[in-house]
């Protein structure tokens, strides 16, 4: 990431890279709230289309799925010094409560650790007290997928 | 949820499993269905533009596979178990193997585990070919009634 940007820059960049250009992060209406090196967060308004039970109004797992999926990958990103294509290798989700109906979620992911081939990170979605979780998330990414050449990540340690 | 358990008990006198989807708002937007036309209980995703993750390639968003893996798994336990309430989940664990292309993607799921409370499900996804799938899924779910779930779920 470009260093001498500010904070509102910064967070219009990575909306645009990771939302606004990607059809079904903008479809969910996803929207960045932080971006620093390793970090990355992001907020889901509640509506009925993402229901998963009518009754309670308590959203379908499928729409923190792809939040933190799509938080997980901007967390990467921020890691990396030059644009870079990577994939998700695996996501595993721990449902701990359910979401409270009509509430906006927050997802916060960290990038822990990155390699020239993998970087892993880990996430949780709350409801703004990250100590009450809603959802844990850990994904791992293969970076330098699909064509271009593997380029050296900033995050990369001796 | 019994919206969703009435849905069942008329999806299963019609013989119409696709009824299923109809109560869950979240299944209608994201056009993921189960159908059993072949005998066999399948849930299909719908190709459309707002599932799409990478413009470049273009590939559909992972996310949307986790999400649709999940809605088979479910649909699975409703339609082939005898749960008389809403599978809940607990952990979902997805490998992405091949990027999914902008066609419809297809999952099956089966039950690897059984238990009283707790089942374990095996999910894939594929889209032309079913030996080349895109991603696949182990999840667990709570199958008791509430009151004997944990106090956070």
């Amino acid at each position: 990431m470009p260093p001498l940007t500010s904070k509102e820059e910064r967070i219009a960049l990575f909306q645009q890279w990771f939302s606004d250009n990607i059809p079904h992060s903008k479809a969910l209406g996803l929207k960045v709230i932080g971006a620093s090196r390793g970090f990355a967060s992001m907020q889901l308004e509640w509506r009925e289309e993402l229901v998963g039970n009518p009754e309670t109004g308590v959203l379908a797992g499928g729409p923190l799925t792809a939040m933190l999926d799509g938080c997980c990958g901007m967390s990467v990103a921020t890691m990396l010094k030059a644009p870079e294509p990577f994939a998700t290798l695996d996501l595993r989700i721990d449902y701990v409560r359910p979401a409270e109906p009509g509430k906006p979620v927050i997802a916060e992911a960290e990038c822990y650790r990155i390699t020239r081939s993998v970087a892993f990170t880990r996430a949780f979605a709350h409801h703004g007290d990250a100590k009450d979780p809603i959802a844990a998330a850990a994904a791992t990414f293969m970076l330098g997928t699909k064509g271009k050449p593997n380029r050296l990540p900033l995050g990369d340690k001796p | 949820m019994s919206a969703l358990l009435e849905r069942l008990a008329e999806a299963r006198k019609e013989g119409n499993v696709a009824r299923l989807a109809e109560a869950i708002p979240y299944a209608r937007w994201m056009q993921i269905a189960p159908e059993n036309g072949t005998g066999e209980l399948l849930t299909r995703m719908r190709y459309h533009p707002e599932l799409i993750g990478n413009t470049f390639l273009p590939a559909i968003h992972g996310g949307t596979l986790g999400a649709m893996l999940e809605m088979a798994a479910i649909f699975h336990l409703l339609w082939e178990t005898e749960t008389e309430t809403v599978p809940k989940i607990v952990n979902i664990t997805v490998d992405y193997l091949r990027s999914a292309r902008p066609v419809d993607v297809i999952a099956c799921a089966k039950v690897t585990k059984q238990g009283r409370r707790m089942v374990n499900v095996f999910a894939e996804a594929w889209q032309e070919d079913r030996s080349r799938p895109v991603a696949t899924a182990n999840a667990h779910f709570l199958v008791k009634s509430d009151a004997d779930a944990p106090p956070s779920l």
